[in-house]
């Protein structure tokens, strides 16, 4: 499966978002983002955005204060996963207006949307950012 | 306050919002005030999640979720509210109850079949972002439960109107097919026919996707969709969808090689045409992969290779290596072009970028380079972090060990690379090399006197015995060392490096290996003063004063010619004066007596018995010198005759072991391994235990556990060296203990259905049987220009290190792919087998489940046609028509599938190509 988990840490390590695409216990989530974090903060600008930890591959990028990163399996293209992650953020800038960590504390409910949105069961679904936001800017016109 | 209401007003009222919570949890500090705010905000949560009031529930819902995925609190308890909130008229309480759902639900979550109606209820439902939750919910959290019994909702789905539905319940498929692959023989059909239809790009993403994933798990059955994917990858202008595409295309085209010739074309033109990066490196990808006979396309691709090594991106420089990796197995001509590129990321600031030119590096080896490469990486070791060091040492290890030292020449040489290793400041794989450095002498025989040399460099270095990581391999040297002393140009100063103060530095373990090679090196000294070479034939074909002990012929060759390359060794004989030989006993003695208190009782055990040794040549051979008689009469002294059978004992050569050999060993009757063992300790409570692992020469995997050579080998000694007077502690435990021992006769028993290793009237056949001369190889491709042959190295027939272990598919892929198979032949076949209830027979009963959910489901959209023969495909119901519609029609019809399955089980592949 393409996709198997996006995660969300801020320069803390503080986890923002989790979304696993496969089922893990609490324990496990918590040892294998620990392992992740400190495994990638550690990296600087000057490395490459691709680790490889246990099985998986994580392809990460950092904006401003918060990690995005992509625990992907072996096969994926890596590239093509930092385009998703900067569509992401694309999209939840489109959103929020220059979306910052608050934000997305804020509004977990609307980022897991906005993911759900994007990725089902870890491929990606819809790459349109004005898709994407349809049903939200809906939601959010009716409520 | 007052009424039974009042809580839950209280609480709707004051109830603390989401935000307040996130605000509080960022006002105290990690730790403990905040770990205590959580489980106060838990206790609110707990009385909240109960009230009637949606509203409030839905809050505190959402509180819990955050906490959750967040925090690592637990959420399994409220399940059963989110269950009730998906039920809520409210889009916005929905969503907060699916969304927990899919975060925190597992298999085992018990109230889950409560959600089935409710996701029943929510995909018919009018409004599509109803039907969107139920389907994400699903994705998430499907169990072979939930996809039986809504494979029929999503059946209908597949054909909505709205893209938005239909794309999700599309990518929903890829979940349900792996839960419930009988579902392959109902949805399959619609999802090649939004393969095919392409109206819609969304839709296309998302069945690409799906049927990316499930090709890479058995490619076969979705050969004959291979031209709607042509068609795909020509027209289609979306990068996501292309990339996918070229992932079926890797799968594919391995399998059916005239699709390859078809395909490559276009690819080629991508990687021309293309800007995107992704979709470029994905080509390239796929070329190297799958297309490595075009040379043209690898042309291109290795030309895109590098440009992206060249490159200022970090990312495209290390996927450039990557795809260098990939290209390296089938044209290594593209890595030797990059070379300068390869070699330079060796020190590249990324760890990661290292990593990769490493791996590449490793690929070059062949054993024309393999000195080279070796000589260049361990330049690189020395200037690198520790951790890098570590890895290019490791990289070095496995890969010059592959297949039983393949690729290696020149054992003198790796031998001493192996030395060179152990002395590099930061190395930490001493265990690895250790066991190299012995496994190789146990299978290399003419690298002995190297690796006896190489040892002598390593146990004479005090500086060593300082750095605990090398430790194991000082343990290798000093096994070899005593093991391979014949060949040693000076015993002497072998056993002063053994015996060096500086070796109270050593854990016991290892300590006792040294003790137990002064013990070896000891008797072969004494050995080889008492009985200069001259007479050492005559000795040993002496066979009547132990007739236990019968060398077969070719044996005692063996022996000889070890004893012909040893006294090469000595140049001159006369090292073995009485005078020195004096000082060795005097060294010994002073050395090992301070340890005959030594509180690990495998280092007491040798010493006493190497003390015993001692003392008893020290008072035979200074009395007999004090009479000053001739030499020949030295035979009969006590000690000559111990002495030659504890030669004739160490002189065994010790050969490698199968892994398997622990297992061939039969257990023995009246044996019971899994008895408690409990007893144990109340008689043990007397003896000090050792602290160490007991004595291990060997890696653990390597030791014959079945206990005959080795331990008989000890018994031998023991029996010697306690005639020489010193009762060993062992055997005193051993006789106290005697009940944790086999006994001989279960040895026996072992012994006669699995030969030995090292038994010598075995050795003979064995030899024949394991020992595998590299011949080959050596006629292969050997160069001219090499000075000297490879050695022998001997070989296992089976079980070197570790068994390869094959690699099962997922059953659930064979059944998907089985269904598949089913489905797409029975395409061009007959309508017949498009059937999309269950066919085999073990599943009727949840075949039914279908039907009847089916039944009830399409109750409301069709409820004038209310029959139980109403059926999930409308192809079905099309060939159905003139057909009976009676109850019994099922088992008919399954019956006339059986025939059918018969006649598809050699499908003819038809000629998909284009």
């Amino acid at each position: 499966m393409g996709i198997r988990f996006v995660l969300m840490v801020n320069k803390q390590g503080q986890t923002r978002l989790a979304q696993y695409y496969e089922y893990l216990t609490l324990e496990e989530r918590r040892t294998l983002e620990g392992e992740i974090v400190r495994k990638c903060l550690a990296r600087n600008e000057q490395q490459c955005s691709f680790v490889e930890h246990r099985t998986y591959k994580i392809v990460y990028r950092r904006y401003a204060s918060l990690f995005f990163l992509v625990g992907v399996d072996n096969e994926e293209n890596e590239l093509a996963i930092l385009e998703f992650i900067h569509l992401l953020v694309e999209t939840m800038d489109r959103h929020f207006g220059n979306v910052c960590e608050l934000d997305i504390m804020f509004h977990l409910e609307k980022a897991h949307f906005m993911l759900e949105e994007m990725v089902m069961n870890g491929c990606v679904v819809e790459t349109s950012k004005a898709n994407i936001l349809a049903p939200i800017q809906l939601m959010d016109k009716t409520s | 306050m007052s009424g039974g209401g009042g809580p839950s007003l209280m609480d709707s009222l004051f109830q603390r919002t989401l935000d307040d919570l996130i605000k509080g949890i960022r006002l105290h500090l990690p730790g403990a005030p905040q770990s205590s705010f959580i489980s106060k905000s838990l206790d609110e949560i707990r009385r909240e999640i109960k009230s009637t009031d949606l509203q409030t529930k839905s809050t505190a819902l959402q509180k819990l979720t955050y906490l959750h995925s967040l925090h690592g609190i637990d959420m399994s308890w409220a399940a059963f509210h989110a269950v009730e909130l998906t039920s809520s008229p409210s889009f916005l309480h929905k969503k907060t109850g699916y969304l927990a759902a899919s975060l925190s639900f597992r298999p085992s979550t018990d109230v889950l079949l409560l959600l089935t109606n409710q996701l029943r209820k929510d995909l018919s439902s009018t409004n599509q972002h109803e039907v969107s939750l139920a389907l994400e919910c699903l994705s998430v959290i499907c169990t072979p439960d939930f996809a039986r019994d809504l494979t029929p909702d999503i059946f209908v789905l597949l054909t909505s109107s709205k893209s938005f539905i239909r794309k999700k319940s599309i990518a929903c498929l890829l979940m349900v097919f792996s839960q419930y692959p009988d579902a392959v023989r109902v949805c399959f059909k619609r999802l090649v026919e939004n393969l095919e239809s392409g109206d819609s790009a969304q839709t296309l993403a998302a069945t690409v996707s799906v049927f990316c994933e499930l090709a890479s798990k058995e490619p076969r059955s979705y050969l004959p969709l291979a031209p709607e994917f042509y068609r795909i990858l020509v027209e289609s202008r979306n990068n996501w969808v292309l990339i996918k595409v070229l992932k079926i295309f890797a799968q594919l085209a391995k399998l059916e090689p005239r699709l390859a010739k078809k395909v490559v074309e276009p690819i080629c033109d991508h990687i021309k045409r293309s800007e995107a990066k992704s979709l470029v490196f994905e080509c390239v990808r796929t070329i190297v992969s799958s297309f490595h006979e075009y040379e043209f396309a690898v042309k291109l691709a290795v030309a895109k290779i590098r440009e992206f090594l060249l490159d200022s991106d970090l990312n495209l420089r290390y996927l450039g290596l990557q795809g260098l990796l990939l290209v390296a197995p089938n044209h290594l001509w593209a890595v030797l072009e990059n070379k300068e590129v390869v070699i330079k990321s060796l020190s590249d600031v990324d760890r990661n970028i290292k990593l990769e030119a490493l791996r590449l590096v490793m690929s070059m080896v062949s054993d024309d380079n393999v000195v080279e490469i070796c000589r260049v990486l361990i330049g690189y070791a020395l200037k690198s972090d520790p951790e890098f060091c570590n890895e290019i040492l490791r990289s070095i290890l496995s890969t010059c060990s592959r297949n039983v030292y393949e690729i290696i020449i020149d054992f003198d040489w790796y031998v001493s690379l192996l030395a060179e290793m152990a002395r590099i400041p930061h190395c930490q794989n001493g265990e690895e090399i250790e066991y190299q450095l012995i496994d190789i002498g146990m299978r290399v025989k003419d690298v002995r006197p190297e690796l006896v040399r190489v040892g002598r460099g390593l146990l004479i270095d005090p500086a060593l015995l300082g750095n605990p990581f090398i430790h194991r391999i000082l343990s290798a040297a000093a096994w070899v060392s005593g093991e391979y002393v014949q060949f040693s140009r000076n015993p002497f100063e072998i056993m002063e490096a053994l015996l060096q103060p500086r070796t109270n530095l050593l854990p016991p373990s290892i300590r006792s290996v040294y003790i137990h090679s002064t013990f070896k090196v000891l008797s072969f000294c004494l050995h080889s003063f008492l009985f200069p070479k001259k007479e050492v034939n005559s000795l040993l074909s002496d066979n009547d004063i132990e007739p236990g002990f019968t060398y077969s012929e070719s044996e005692q060759e063996f022996t000889e010619t070890d004893q012909a390359t040893s006294s090469s060794a000595f140049q001159k004989r006369d090292t073995f004066t009485q005078e020195s030989i004096d000082n060795v006993l005097t060294l010994v003695i002073t050395s090992l007596t301070p340890l005959v208190e030594n509180h690990d009782v495998e280092i007491q055990e040798r010493v006493r018995n190497v003390l015993g040794l001692a003392q008893l040549a020290q008072k035979d051979i200074s009395s007999h010198h004090d009479q000053k008689e001739k030499m020949v009469d030295k035979m009969d002294l006590k000690v000559s005759i111990i002495i030659r059978l504890i030669n004739d004992a160490l002189s065994e050569d010790f050969g490698p072991i199968p892994f398997n050999a622990q297992e061939r060993v039969p257990i023995p009757d009246g044996l019971v391994l899994e008895e408690n063992l409990s007893k144990l300790d109340s008689i043990c409570a007397d003896v000090p235990l050792p602290k160490s692992e007991s004595f291990s020469l060997l890696k653990p995997i390597n030791l014959p556990t079945d206990g005959d050579s080795i331990s008989n080998q000890h018994n031998e000694e023991e029996s010697e060296t306690s005639a020489a007077e010193s009762m060993s502690l062992l055997a005193e435990h051993r006789k106290k203990h005697g009940l944790f021992y086999l006994s001989s006769n279960d040895n026996k028993n072992a012994s006669s259905s699995f030969p030995p290793a090292n038994d010598p009237s075995q050795r003979d056949n064995d030899m024949e049987d394991l020992v595998k001369l590299t011949e080959e190889s050596l006629v292969l491709k050997r160069k001219p220009n090499l000075s000297r042959p490879r050695p022998v190295v001997v070989k296992l027939d089976e079980g070197d290190r570790l068994p390869i272990i094959v690699k099962k598919t997922d059953e659930n892929d064979d059944l998907i792919s089985g269904a598949v198979r089913d489905v797409l032949l029975g395409n061009e076949t007959s309508l017949h087998s498009n059937n999309p209830s269950g066919r085999r027979k073990g599943k009727t009963s949840s075949k039914d489940k279908v039907e009847n959910s089916e039944t009830s489901n399409s109750s409301k959209r069709r409820s004038k046609h209310r029959n139980h023969g109403n059926n999930v495909d409308k192809k079905e119901e099309i060939s159905e028509k003139s057909k009976q519609k009676s109850g019994g029609r099922h088992r008919a019809r399954r019956r006339a599938d059986g025939d059918i399955d018969v006649a598809v089980q050699k499908p003819v592949i038809p000629d998909f190509l284009l």
